[in-house]
């Protein structure tokens, strides 16, 4: 603009992306909505909701360069690198909220029973069945959590493992860290790298665990909170992992500099946010919320 | 409120650069520009309102008359084919649907935060725009999306007909195994679309309400409009995520076999109405405080006087959103809950009164002693005082878990919370329109007409919603097409209001369009002495980019 500014906020040109993005992830919707609904609105359903996956990732792609070019031209200047922190503080603020929600569907399901009958597909020939027998005879027997005839997962097998590789995780994010703001791109590099390693290998285990898992998704309440709260977070890993790469690749590129960094500071934000509700989830679901059932 | 003395210089340095924006598609479809953004908010608003408002002049039409006379006309119309009662029955439950969607989700809120949200608090903070000025445009265009998706529903299958007929609350199982089809599905995930673009516009009003003031303007020194919107900015942030946890239950419930709120499978329907109303409460303040925020600066501007209890006001509205936090469960005194739960959520509801008490008696109390001048915003102001105290007092009334076993779902209802909304948040957002349409736009509208406006439209509504405290405590419930005679007297008047008030609305937009096309020119304080805060330190309408040089305040 006319170049009377005497601050040091941003003032941005005009910018497609949101655009882009909102357009794009209205496609995402109404794809989804299609493909959910493929016998009633045909079978392009999929197609259209992956169209508007790549539109929403292509403004992602495009938006967050456009940040980064910003940055290295000197826009992102103390008072916009304040904005930045207080952004993503409070976009994991709702982040958390989110999970809130899960958990309180956990809760409400733990510490006030249902009468049900599990019968798992092997023990029902083929497809797994519940049944909630509340108000008849011998419910009251059955009044238990988790839900009579569901096995659940040892927390202190794959869980356990797990809950180490995360934690092992967040010092290596640290180590990165400090590296950085040491100068040492060497450091932060391999610390990195470990960190994006043990993220996959988290994924990978969890994969495996859902492919071992005594329990169908759905069906029952446990089935549906447990897969969906864990579900959610394994989502939230993979988003954290990739961040984290993109931090590499930036560390790689000579992007970061001792005093100049958020990026990655984001990065190790959100994946300690992931981290902790990792650990509530080993607590409260795996731990407390499997007790006393039998375990497979 | 402070008194703000903005430098001399300010309105000099850049009296002359109007003429840089960019060309019309980048200036309105590319925008990172507040007030530019915050005119979309506006103008959206508008049509939403309008297309709801219609969607309540149909369903008032049908209420007229005891007997179901036009569903099913209009469901044979929408679906092109004879309606059975049941898909005309279907269509009353999707009018009530859309009626609430579009009014809360698309009317409401981006009138009050991303319109005058936009527009006013960098103004009124002495910010050059917002704090992440790209983002915010994200947070309007998402919402075109979302609309677009409510309305297309309506198209489609939903169980007993087309469109979705939930409820704005969208209980299961009505909205899992009881709405077969895509319209539900749509309702959902336009719901997630209008979701994350407030969540997008809470982070950009919280980072440039703590960051972007002026120096020297600290937090106790604030305007009590910035105030209402960084206490609204909170309650959005921490409560429509849960919301959207809940509406992805009802979505994995409806098609990916979860049992979330499904009994069979040991599911609780109650537990979505806790995660709604969790959110839900919180959700009517959003609504509300913006327009607490606007209606202490008219009451000071047009009484000539600082409002009355700054601090306390500013407390109150932050009382106000922590309470609301606490209180979810009086939404849902007739599910069963144990004596306890009611006498605890009974009294949490009752200490809201104390923080909205305060409001409402700084408000008289600003007035006292002052000098009024009783100016279209000023109307509107006083008719917000009014009809609200009217709701909060019904609110009270609704808020003993005893009493409301028997209002529960009944008209008593229904009026109580139009008093509080039709009444008070567009009360006050038409009072806002009005204090700052000639700042926005640089023309003056017709006193006569926007004075007319108020009276027919104040008496319009009076008359549709009084009646309904009537024929709430008769025993009429809501949420039906149909009704026995006895409730005939009073659904007759109600739906003479109706239009009474469209006659009120007829008026608005031809003072609109006067304004626009012949209405005089504004100055930069077209208020005078009582209009101190910082927006009029500037031209009508200000530059495209203010603040070039930041004011300081004393």
């Amino acid at each position: 603009m006319s170049g009377a500014k005497n601050h040091d906020y941003h003032i941005l040109p005009p910018s497609a992306w949101p655009l882009v993005g909102s357009l794009t992830a209205g496609l995402m919707a109404i794809g989804g909505v299609m493909w959910m609904n493929a016998p009633v609105m045909g079978e392009y359903g999929a197609w259209v909701f992956y169209a508007g996956l790549a539109g929403v990732l292509f403004t992602f792609y495009s938006w967050w360069s456009d940040v980064i070019r910003e940055a290295h031209s000197g826009d992102h200047t103390p008072v916009v690198q304040l904005h930045l922190r207080y952004g993503m503080i409070l976009f994991i603020a709702s982040e958390v909220m989110f999970f809130v929600g899960w958990f309180w569907a956990w809760f409400d399901y733990s510490l006030f029973p249902q009468p049900l009958e599990f019968l798992s597909a092997a023990e029902n020939g083929g497809e797994a069945l519940v049944e909630n027998l509340i108000g008849k005879e011998g419910a009251e027997a059955l009044v238990q959590w988790p839900p009579a005839g569901v096995e659940v997962l040892n927390a202190f097998e794959l869980p356990l493992l797990n809950t180490l590789i995360l934690l092992l995780s967040g010092t290596t994010v640290t180590w990165a860290h400090h590296s950085l703001l040491h100068g040492d791109r060497d450091g932060l590099i391999k610390g990195l790298w470990i960190t994006i390693l043990l993220g996959i290998l988290f994924s990978f285990v969890q994969a495996y665990e859902y492919s071992v898992a005594p329990f169908p998704f759905g069906v029952t309440n446990y089935g549906s909170a447990f897969y969906m709260a864990t579900g959610f977070h394994g989502f939230h890993v993979l988003i954290g992992t990739i961040f984290l790469m993109v931090c590499l690749g930036r560390a790689y590129a000579g992007h970061f500099t001792p005093k100049q960094h958020f990026g990655f500071e984001a990065a190790a934000w959100y994946w300690h946010f992931v981290d902790v509700v990792w650990l509530f989830l080993f607590a409260v679901v795996y731990v407390w919320g499997g007790w006393g059932a039998p375990v497979h | 409120m402070t008194t703000i003395a903005a430098t001399a210089g300010d309105m000099h340095d850049h009296a002359h650069d109007h003429d840089d924006k960019p060309a019309f598609f980048a200036r309105w479809f590319l925008s990172t520009n507040h007030k530019d953004i915050g005119t979309l908010y506006l103008i959206f608003a508008i049509v939403a309102g309008i297309i709801g408002g219609f969607i309540s002049g149909l369903m008032r039409v049908e209420l007229a008359e005891p007997g179901v006379q036009y569903l099913g006309q209009w469901a044979s119309y929408l679906q092109g084919s004879p309606a059975t009662l049941d898909e005309s029955y279907h269509l009353w439950n999707v009018l009530i649907t859309a009626h609430g969607l579009i009014m809360v989700f698309f009317m409401v809120m981006p009138a009050m935060i991303g319109g005058f949200g936009n527009w006013f608090v960098p103004l009124m903070i002495g910010a050059p725009d917002m704090a992440f000025p790209r983002m915010n445009n994200i947070s309007f265009w998402l919402l075109v999306p979302a609309f677009a998706l409510l309305l297309g529903s309506t198209f489609v299958p939903g169980g007993s007909g087309l469109g979705a007929g939930t409820g704005w609350t969208v209980y299961a199982p009505l909205s899992t195994n009881g709405s077969v089809g895509p319209a539900v599905d749509m309702a959902i995930l336009s719901l997630h679309l209008a979701g994350a673009s407030s969540i997008l516009g809470a982070v950009n009003f919280i980072t440039t309400i703590f960051n972007m003031r002026a120096p020297g303007m600290t937090l106790n020194k604030m305007p009590l409009f910035v105030w209402s919107v960084l206490v609204t900015a909170f309650l959005l942030l921490l409560a429509l995520p849960v919301l959207a946890a809940a509406i992805t239950m009802l979505l994995t419930d409806r098609n990916f076999n979860t049992a979330f709120f499904d009994a069979a499978g040991g599911g609780d329907p109650v537990l979505y109405q806790h995660l709604f109303w969790f959110f839900g409460h919180p959700e009517v303040y959003i609504m509300i405080l913006p327009g607490f925020g606007m209606i202490s600066h008219i009451v000071a501007t047009f009484s000539k006087k600082p409002v009355f209890g700054y601090l306390g006001m500013a407390y109150a509205m932050v009382a106000i959103g922590v309470v609301g936090f606490v209180v979810w469960a009086h939404h849902m005194f007739t599910v069963g809950l144990t004596v306890n739960m009611k006498i605890y959520f009974t009294a949490a509801t009752m200490v809201i009164a104390v923080p909205t008490g305060i409001k409402i008696f700084s408000w008289i109390a600003t007035m006292w002693g002052g000098s009024l001048s009783l100016k279209t915003p000023m109307v509107w102001a006083l008719g917000f005082i009014f009809m609200f105290t009217v709701g909060g007092v019904t609110g009270v009334v609704l808020a003993n878990g005893g009493v409301d076993d028997n209002l529960h779902d009944t008209y008593y209802v229904v009026a109580h919370f139009h008093y509080v909304l039709s009444l008070g948040a567009v009360f006050s957002i038409f009072a806002g329109f009005y204090y700052w349409f000639p700042k926005m736009s640089g023309r003056h509208y017709s006193e006569l007409l926007g004075q007319l406006h108020f009276w027919v439209f104040f008496i319009g509504v009076n008359i549709v919603f009084f009646p309904q405290h009537f024929l709430g405590v008769q025993g009429m419930p809501r949420r039906y097409p149909d009704y026995p005679e006895q409730f005939a007297y009073w659904n007759e008047i109600s739906t003479f209001g109706y239009v009474v008030m469209a006659a009120g609305m007829l008026i608005f937009f031809v003072n609109i369009g006067y304004a626009l096309v012949a209405g005089r020119r504004a100055e930069g304080n077209y208020w005078g002495e009582g209009a101190t805060t910082l927006e009029w330190t500037l031209s009508s309408p200000p530059p495209f980019h203010q603040f070039e040089t930041l004011p300081t305040i004393k």
